[in-house]
């Protein structure tokens, strides 16, 4: 059957069982959008501005391992989208954006709403497409769901100019796909595997840190059942939380720079280190010269070959799917019938309990002023520990990281790689579409949540009743703490002056909006937006303390053992 | 240390910039990159000269992997290989020069591509090396203009990079 352009997109859409897009029509997407008005196979979300669209698109993918797409016109439409794509790859998350662009003959004559789409995303997407035949589009848009979820996964964008998405051709959607070029690796060396195997069993300090990676390729309970039969310590970074579960006794919790006492230590002094879908990044181990002064023996596991030794030499790579090169290792594990050493593990667990007993956690909530840290730690409370939170970025995404503790993954939802100010709401938003029927809260802070605000718009025409937490300190709060410690107090620029007022501003967008001001009115507050308005978006704007700091802190540059602790200063 | 790494890549519109913001992107240094079809029209070869550690030209080769349109990556210099460039050399060719131009060109078994009563157009090839050595030997204040390829490479016996 000869379809056109436009018709074939909806039906590719269709045949990869896309629930929702993510978009906002233009000039160069008409046609598109003139399909997919005349089809209910899917809905499509109407956001405010494009970066949004990305972002929801994104966090629909992040809670659910299903595909993200978002649909975006020529020019600006794409160019509002970058900071979304941008943020989605330093998080390889796997997503589909499809951009109008003008019409062949016109590319490259400085068109209305023209840009070098393809060459503007280049350096921030796993791969991308120009159609120039409507007989390509098919098969392109087959690759791009093929090419975002496989190996390290990304997003890929493919661009369609507006006389293709008009024009007709036979429609054969291929069932499978294969490409010369790209094939990534699924099952890991077995001959590494065994030596993995033999070096964790003779560890003496060892330490698994699980990353990113474990989330992404669905290995949280891989990597539980062989941190469980190895009865070794467990570190998660900032994008792997909730790929080990906080609450477990082997949990040191987060690494990095402002990790715990306890992951930092251990993660500097152990002998045999096991690095499962993590990538040794500059806010993880901090400077690699003063983590390589102490040698230790390092395995890492990744599927993208580029991660290994990139950072941090290693001295047993292993290339493959994360799931099934645990179930490799286990299998091998079980097999050998070995033991770790159970003195020098107990005199290991000895030492990582006294660094515990640093409680480098803790903070000091009074009567007066509301702690940012106590608004997090009751909000992890009043929702059981249970529900999907996304952050913005900066003082308080540290917070959430550190004091709402994830059992389970997929459940936090933040921007770690490029540290995106302003995807909190349409995570929020994205979660809740992927989610249906999840506990949803945004922790979000004065400076980011203006990033993408008017998103409350979009979320009052699909009634998501996502509950933000705006911890309010009237700072943009991370770059004060930088400003206190590393430039003499001049606090440049990072006082966020003539704040609106958020309640009204929510009620105006026809939400429930609440102030809080009293540590004593924290609890009852989130009890009531999470029960009276549990069907409400509210927006919960909590003044905190202006001074409050994130710690412990490694400065950057800094070895991970040299960390600032709170009562230090 | 110096290295030559030989691409396959899928012949296709934006090919070349993919490889080329790869370097930029992430700091690696490009001494020279050659690129043309195969006898296959649907590849074309790449060689790229680049210098780093081993540490750096281990990235280069897994980041060239990484992308999505590349089909095979070799580095060259791990090897028996063979590298040439072409040079083309217009130089003023008069009076007493002419005759002395031509013997140079001989000795570096350079060939006159183009003449006219005062300039020749020497064509010369050879490894990076021997083009410099000619252009150290002839009198600099007679070179008009130079053009030069960038290396083509190749393994030696066996080493094959094909599809």
């Amino acid at each position: 059957m000869q379809l056109t352009g436009a018709e074939i997109v909806i039906r590719c859409l269709q045949e990869e069982k896309v629930e929702y897009v993510f978009g906002y029509p233009g000039g160069s997407v008409l046609f598109i959008y003139d399909e997919l008005f005349k089809q209910d196979k899917f809905k499509h979300v109407l956001v405010r501005h494009e970066q949004a669209a990305v972002h929801a698109a994104d966090a629909y993918s992040r809670s659910s391992n299903k595909i993200g797409v978002c649909l975006v016109t020529s020019g600006p439409g794409v160019t509002n989208a970058v900071t979304g794509i941008a943020t989605a790859h330093m998080d390889s998350v796997p997503m589909v954006i499809i951009s109008g662009q003008v019409p062949t003959a016109y590319i490259g004559q400085d068109a209305f709403q023209e840009c070098d789409t393809v060459g503007i995303t280049r350096p921030c997407v796993k791969h991308n497409f120009l159609v120039k035949d409507v007989r390509d589009l098919a098969i392109t848009l087959k690759k791009a769901f093929y090419i975002a979820k496989t190996g390290r996964p990304g997003p890929v964008l493919v661009d369609i100019p507006k006389d293709i998405t008009n024009q007709k051709c036979e429609f054969d959607y291929p069932k499978t796909i294969a490409m010369r070029s790209y094939n990534p690796v699924v099952k890991g060396h077995s001959g590494q595997i065994k030596k993995a195997v033999q070096m964790l069993l003779e560890a003496k300090r060892p330490m698994i840190y699980a990353g990113g990676g474990v989330i992404l390729s669905d290995a949280a309970e891989k990597l539980a059942k062989l941190a469980r039969r190895l009865g070794y310590p467990v570190t998660n970074t900032l994008m792997g939380l909730g790929g080990y579960p906080a609450t477990d006794k082997q949990s040191l919790g987060m690494l990095g720079m402002h990790g715990t006492y306890e992951a930092n230590m251990a993660m500097q002094n152990c002998d045999v280190l096991i690095a499962v879908g993590a990538r040794f990044d500059d806010r993880v181990i901090g400077n690699p010269a003063h983590f390589a002064e102490i040698s230790r023996k390092i395995i890492h596991i990744d599927v993208d070959p580029s991660s290994i030794s990139k950072r941090v030499k290693v001295d047993v790579p292993i290339v493959g799917n994360l799931p099934d090169v645990l179930d490799e290792l286990q299998k091998l594990l079980e097999a050998s019938a070995g033991v770790p050493d159970p003195k020098a593990l107990a005199a290991w667990w000895k030492q990582i309990d006294e660094w515990r007993g640093k409680k480098s956690l803790k903070y000091k909530q009074g009567k007066e002023i509301i702690m940012p840290q106590y608004v997090v730690e009751k909000l992890y409370e009043v929702t059981g520990g249970d529900a999907f939170i996304t952050s913005d970025v900066g003082q308080h995404q540290m917070w959430a990281a550190q004091y709402y503790k994830f059992d389970k993954p997929r459940r936090w939802i933040n921007s770690g790689g490029l540290g995106t100010m302003g995807v909190g709401l349409p995570y929020a938003m994205g979660v809740r579409f992927a989610n249906p029927k999840a506990t949803v809260a945004c922790i979000t802070g004065e400076g980011s949540i203006q990033m993408n605000i008017q998103e409350l718009s979009t979320a009052k025409q699909f009634r998501l009743p996502i509950k933000i937490i705006n911890l309010n300190n009237r700072y943009l709060g991370m770059v004060r703490q930088w400003q206190q410690m590393f430039h003499g107090n001049r606090y440049s620029e990072s006082y966020v002056d003539a704040l609106p007022d958020f309640v009204k501003l929510a009620e105006a967008y026809g939400h429930v909006g609440m102030k809080i001001e009293r540590p004593a009115d924290v609890e009852p507050a989130l009890r009531e937006a999470f029960t009276k308005h549990k069907n409400d978006l509210v927006f919960m704007d909590f003044l905190t303390d202006q001074t409050a700091n994130v710690y412990p802190m490694v400065a950057a540059g800094k070895g991970l053992s040299e960390m600032i602790l709170a009562e230090e200063l | 240390m110096r290295h030559i790494i030989s691409i396959l890549i899928e012949n296709e519109a934006g090919a070349l910039s993919r490889v080329s913001g790869l370097f930029s992107a992430r700091a690696f240094n490009i001494e020279s990159l050659t690129v043309a079809p195969t006898e296959d029209a649907s590849l074309s070869r790449m060689t790229i000269v680049s210098t780093g550690s081993d540490d750096v030209i281990e990235q280069i080769t897994k980041q060239l992997n990484k992308l999505i349109d590349v089909v095979k990556v070799v580095d060259l210099s791990e090897a028996a290989h063979i590298e040439r460039e072409l040079m083309l050399v217009k130089v003023r060719a008069a009076g007493k020069d002419r005759e002395e131009m031509k013997r140079i060109a001989d000795i570096f078994r350079g060939r006159i591509i183009d003449v006219t009563d005062s300039t020749y157009v020497i064509e010369l090839t050879g490894n990076g090396s021997k083009l410099d050595a000619f252009l150290e030997a002839i009198d600099r204040s007679l070179i008009l203009e130079t053009v030069r390829t960038g290396v083509s490479g190749i393994g030696r016996g066996d080493r094959i990079l094909k599809v």
